[in-house]
């Protein structure tokens, strides 16, 4: 094969006009012949390559070229130069001004502030509960723990714009079965106030991950070698120790996998606080979360440029968040 | 430790002979811990019920709402039927503002059956040419794949939406199809299945028999995909039903919107001169999960191979 690579070289590089007869002079000399085993190698790859090309075409216009035009756009500044949006737009280079701007916006922040909080106490309760959960589904019998499993995937499976209409409604003071609950413990609830609407938001977010992230971790769970038990309660654990010490260490990877996802998740929190405004717009401001302020800059203020840029730092806060997480709780690898 | 093994798999290997079924070693093992402790299996069976009732309580409560008139819905129990006014619900939500709902329902199926559609060809190509042939700058795209499921979707939404602007793409229906059908996670699943699913030997016996490549692709491979490829459709097209923040931004024109923005539209506008919206809304939010819902549990097991493998990568 690369006796035939290095032969295409020299003919390749030697483009006289006797070098085709040598060539075939050459292959003859040779009783497998050069020429056709190589460009049939070749094509057959470069057809193989092919495949992937309608994949990067459209890779490249939608994914690399917006990441590209977010860059961009970010250090331009456009204005408006007629009064009332008549006059044309000017557009001049403003180089990191508006990540300047962005760095020290207290609203962006503030809103970066509340996700982060929320997704401290949201994410590692989800966390602790699936696992909680997988573990109990995999004490479980099996048979029971299949119906149990598709009750608890429910959730999941229900559009996320419909659960959040769905919990709204359950909070409604109107027409939620939650207030009258309440009520009969002499609680006058209102989960759409402003000290409220966290733990309403955080419980949506618990019923609607709860199922996924333990159909992950009790798929880690099913993965464990049952020798493993055999001999642990041969030595005496109870079970309680044995999910604490053998099955939670088991599924340490889908946990940092789960949580990162989730983490990721929480910090672009749009659809729900979005939802949440429609019923209740003093409580949850247009700038709420980042993400909400995001496309309230862009799409009601029309700041695109300023948009882009805060989008990148988005985007920045959630890489180095990832990445912190993902450090932090490998480290504990036993 | 030897010894100690040995017990269980030979019980196993009789269960396995009785009845075929995947798991049958640890379904042995199960029954013996539950049962060998009766108290805490009732702990186990509590906590689980209670978790499931948390789960379903919502939905239950959702299910008995749009069987209510206007009047019942606000004074009635909520988590109990009353008078069965099911079918008025579904006329009301099929014929206010012309119908505008099947509209929306409509364009929901189209937008996701194209793009899933689209998504799975380009995806299952992709993920095959990477898997099975060798050439120069695969490993290039290969990078690309994997760095790009750092890139978070806000940082997407902004200038895409400049992009399409451009492009003339913006409020059209090609907005909600196209830029869904080049994800590369789906590219990584077809490429990780093609790994398992297509022999190279087939592929060389093929070729024997004088199969061009495509020829080899779109006959053999495409069928040997086939389970990557509903993976695939599955899980794009769930998504792209479920989506909200990408209508919201790309479509102006309430007549190609989707439901779940259609509802949002609802939602916001809260009550309407004539109508409460509350009940549609509520009778629109069963309609549009219903076929969510079966599709999920219809087809468990090809998007359950979808999210473990999205779990090892």
């Amino acid at each position: 094969m690369s006796v035939n690579t290095q032969d295409h070289h020299t003919t390749a590089r030697e483009p006289v006009p006797g070098s085709p007869p040598g060539g075939r002079a050459r292959s003859g000399s040779s009783p497998r012949g050069r020429t056709p085993l190589w460009n049939w190698r070749t094509a057959q790859s470069v057809k193989g390559a092919s495949l992937t090309f309608p994949f990067l075409a459209g890779f490249a216009l939608f994914v690399l070229v917006p990441v590209g035009m977010a860059l961009r756009e970010s250090v331009y500044t456009t204005k408006s130069t007629g009064g009332l949006g008549f006059g044309g737009q000017t557009v001049s280079f403003a180089g990191l001004d508006n990540f300047a701007a962005g760095l020290v916006d207290g609203s962006f922040w503030t809103g970066m502030l509340r996700v982060f909080l929320y997704a401290l106490v949201v994410v590692p309760l989800t966390q602790v509960l699936s696992l909680a959960l997988a573990l109990l589904l995999d004490a479980a019998r099996r048979r029971a723990a299949a119906r149990f499993r598709i009750a608890l995937l429910l959730p999941y499976m229900v559009p996320g714009v419909v659960g959040t209409m769905v919990w709204i409604f359950q909070y409604s003071p109107t027409v939620g079965p939650l207030t009258p609950f309440f009520e009969i413990f002499g609680l006058d609830v209102n989960f759409f106030s402003s000290s409220m609407v966290w733990v309403s938001m955080g419980n949506l977010a618990v019923w609607g991950s709860l199922g996924f992230t333990m159909l992950i971790l009790y798929g880690a769970l099913q993965s464990v070698p049952h020798e493993i038990f055999e001999a642990a309660r041969l030595d005496g654990a109870s079970e309680l120790r044995i999910a604490w010490s053998i099955k939670v260490p088991f599924v340490r990877a889908s946990l940092v996998l789960t949580s990162l996802l989730s983490i990721i998740g929480t910090l672009q929190l749009f659809d729900q606080p979005l939802l949440f405004r429609a019923v209740t717009p003093e409580t949850i401001t247009r700038d709420f979360t980042p993400a909400m302020m995001i496309y309230d800059q862009a799409f009601k203020v029309g700041n695109l440029n300023y948009a882009t840029a805060l989008s990148v730092i988005l985007a920045l806060v959630v890489g180095v968040a990832s990445a912190i997480i993902y450090r932090f709780i490998n480290r504990e690898e036993p | 430790m030897s010894d100690t093994t040995l017990v269980p798999d030979a019980a196993a290997v009789g269960e396995t002979a009785r009845k075929p079924g995947r798991r049958r070693r640890r379904a042995d093992e199960y029954s013996s811990v539950a049962e060998a402790r009766g108290a805490s299996r009732w702990v186990v069976l509590g906590v689980l019920v209670a978790l499931a009732l948390y789960a379903v309580g919502p939905l239950w409560w959702l299910l008995v709402a749009v069987t209510k008139n206007q009047r019942e819905l606000y004074t009635t129990n909520g988590l109990w039927f009353s008078q069965f006014n099911l079918w008025q619900n579904l006329g009301d939500l099929f014929t206010y503002q012309d119908g505008i709902f099947s509209r929306w329902l409509w364009n929901t199926v189209v937008y996701a059956g194209l793009g899933s559609l689209g998504l799975t060809l380009v995806a299952l190509a992709a993920g095959y040419g990477i898997a099975k042939y060798r050439y120069r700058g695969r490993g290039l795209t290969m990078g690309l794949i994997i760095a790009s499921f750092l890139i978070p979707g806000s940082l997407m939404v902004v200038p895409s939406f400049i992009l399409f602007v451009n492009l003339g793409l913006y409020d059209t229906i090609w907005a909600m199809i196209l830029p869904g059908m080049f994800g590369s996670f789906s590219v990584y699943l077809a490429k990780v299945y093609a790994e398992g699913a297509v022999p190279t030997e087939l592929m060389e016996a093929a070729r024997i028999d004088g199969a061009g490549e495509y020829r080899i692709f779109f006959s053999m491979g495409l069928r040997l995909l086939s389970t990557a490829g509903a993976t695939i459709f599955l899980l794009h097209f769930v998504a792209s039903w479920n989506t909200f923040m990408w209508p919201l931004v790309f479509l102006k024109g309430a007549e190609k919107w989707p439901v779940m923005l259609g509802m949002y539209s609802w939602l916001q506008r809260g009550t309407d001169s004539t109508v409460d919206l509350t009940s549609l809304v509520l009778t629109g939010s069963l309609i549009s999960t219903i076929p969510m819902v079966v599709l999920m549990i219809a087809m468990q097991r090809y998007w359950r191979s979808g999210v473990t493998l999205g779990s090892l990568k």
